[in-house]
């Protein structure tokens, strides 16, 4: 799902013939009715929430994150998101160097598996936690006896935010790399260097790009998601997240343009 | 596939390490992240008496909300695959200003956190909104009906129908569609013979990730529904309402429900992508 970088356009100034007055009413009905639908749709709904967020000033907004809450909140969802993404990250090269570089019999399979969690509710995600580790779960009371609590809690957390961004990172490599192809792999191992050395060394340089788009929608969904907190009915003071703070539009405009900042800023790096 | 040698073994041979590691690795994490926790939502449903389960999964208030969950999914998904392709096609074939912005903010959605879009939907659609004041003189509501909830799916699923579209049309080659001008064939014949083949099943997956990610959504339909029972009421916010209840056992099988819809439909998708991939690989040779 990688952002496309322009290739087809500098063919078309050379393209011979086709400026007909047909092909001048289709494009401009096409662009138009993109624009129409993207500024219905997205654009509206975005210029309100940078729009309520300097609602009251930008002293105002800024003042927003010094509030006690607001910053715990933040605290917690930046170490939610430092303890996921690398897990996720790490996982994701497993996979798709099993995946892409293996012929192995189930493979379609074991990739549904790892889509999983993306076709399923962010809901159910945190209801799974819950039925395992809530008071009634099956562990719910052995956790209650030894005064572990998961469930309302940073692991609780943790866990429901790495089951929901658990494909993102596999899902923007395994088709990367197949594409990409294992000559170079094998030509390094021929040559003689080890496992390790081909994957640092060849592999992964080859795939930067891609892996760094996946960190970052995995990153942007682990901050972004919301359900698996308002599944908690009780709130503890420092297991909140900013979606606690649904009013406070001014925490996630900026998480939201850190993000547009990247996604500009990643095509200029290539 | 076709040069399988060893029908009886795992994997073909190959000469790169690392396959018992990574492959190890890769169940090992999936078993405890993924699977126990959905086995316990399975095992949590076989508890269950059939009986039970019957008059939880299909209880009226059940029903009204599979209608709208998977109906107002099913517009927005048929929306996005029309709308998606559109946007696809003009970001890849026409050069215009603001493209390069537009394209980088076809992701906000991802990046959006859902509840933000849900709230910020809400406020432009509602009668006094941006939007929403000039559609109620024609009489139509969009907040708090499932009109709302459509347009928030639709939202939600745009990314994932762009972005599997954009790549195939960037693919489709201009050289053919050139020859079978100089040939003689018409626009629509074009499109229909060489670009629609080529981008069919990218459309596909587009249309079955946006209504897969549709059905499940929560955070952003929450705010625009209403929330009326048997209106407009969405299977995962009657779940969410199960647990507060304490309903463990009503939840776990409305989630069981979604799950196996899900699961059918990711299944889908793969089939589909080997299709696109074995259609695409034998034409080459």
């Amino acid at each position: 799902m990688a952002g496309i970088p322009g290739t087809a356009h500098e063919d078309i100034a050379s393209r011979p013939g086709g400026d007909t007055i047909f092909s001048h009413v289709i494009r401009w009905l096409f662009i138009s009715a993109s624009l129409l639908f993207l500024a219905a749709l997205l654009f509206a709904p975005l210029a309100t929430v940078f729009v309520m967020a300097f609602e009251k000033g930008f002293r105002a907004y800024i003042a927003s994150f010094t509030d006690p809450d607001t910053a715990a909140a933040i605290r917690l969802t930046l170490t939610v998101a430092l303890i996921v993404v690398p897990l996720n990250t790490v996982f994701g090269l497993a996979a798709s160097w099993a995946c892409a570089k293996f012929e192995f019999r189930g493979k379609s399979f074991l990739i549904t598996l790892i889509d999983l969690p993306l076709a399923i509710s962010p809901v159910i995600s945190g209801m799974v936690y819950v039925l395992l580790f809530g008071l009634h779960g099956w562990f719910g009371a052995w956790l209650q006896d030894h005064d572990i609590s998961i469930i309302f809690a940073l692991p609780g957390i943790m866990l429901a935010t790495m089951f929901v961004t658990f494909p993102y990172v596999a899902r923007e490599l395994i088709p990367l790399m197949q594409q990409l192809g294992n000559d170079e792999e094998e030509a390094a191992m021929t040559l003689g260097a080890g496992g390790w050395i081909t994957f640092f060394r060849v592999t992964l340089p080859k795939v930067r790009w891609g892996l760094v788009y996946g960190v970052i929608l995995c990153n942007a969904r682990a901050m972004g998601e919301s359900v698996r907190c308002q599944l908690s009915p009780v709130i503890s003071e420092d297991s909140r997240t900013p979606c606690h703070c649904i009013s406070r539009f001014s925490i996630t405009s900026t998480t939201s343009s850190a993000h547009l900042l990247w996604r500009h800023c990643l095509p200029c790096l290539q | 596939m076709a040069t399988l040698k060893q029908p009886t073994a795992l994997k073909q041979p190959s000469v790169l390490p690392g396959f018992g590691l990574t492959f190890g690795f890769t169940t090992f994490f999936l078993c405890a992240v993924v699977l126990i926790p959905l086995a316990a939502l399975v095992l949590m449903t076989a508890s269950m008496t059939w009986h039970d389960f019957v008059k939880v999964v299909f209880s009226a208030r059940a029903l009204g909300s599979y209608r709208l969950s998977f109906g107002a999914s099913f517009l927005a998904a048929t929306i996005n695959l029309v709308f998606g392709f559109i946007i696809a096609w003009t970001l890849v074939r026409y050069e215009f200003p603001g493209r390069k912005a537009i394209d980088a903010l076809i992701d906000m959605p991802f990046a959006l956190p859902t509840a933000v879009s849900g709230i910020a939907l809400t406020t432009v659609f509602a009668e006094n909104g941006w939007i929403g004041q000039y559609l109620v003189v024609w009489g139509i509501k969009v907040a708090y009906t499932w009109i709302g909830v459509t347009v928030a799916l639709t939202l939600i699923g745009l990314p994932f129908a762009v972005r599997s579209v954009q790549p195939a049309l960037l693919e489709v080659q201009r050289d053919l569609e050139d020859a079978a001008e100089t040939l003689g064939a018409g626009r629509f014949y074009i499109f229909r013979r060489i670009i629609l083949p080529t981008v069919l099943p990218a459309l596909l997956t587009g249309f079955t990730l946006a209504f897969a990610r549709a059905v499940g959504e929560y955070g952003s339909v929450i705010f625009i529904a209403g929330n009326l029972p048997l209106k407009t009421e969405i299977t995962p916010l009657l779940i969410v309402i199960r647990l507060e209840e304490f309903d463990y056992k009503g939840a776990a099988a409305l989630g069981f429900v979604m799950l196996v819809i899900s699961f059918a439909f990711l299944l889908m998708i793969n089939l589909l992508q080997a299709w696109g991939r074995k259609r695409l690989t034998s034409r080459v040779r």
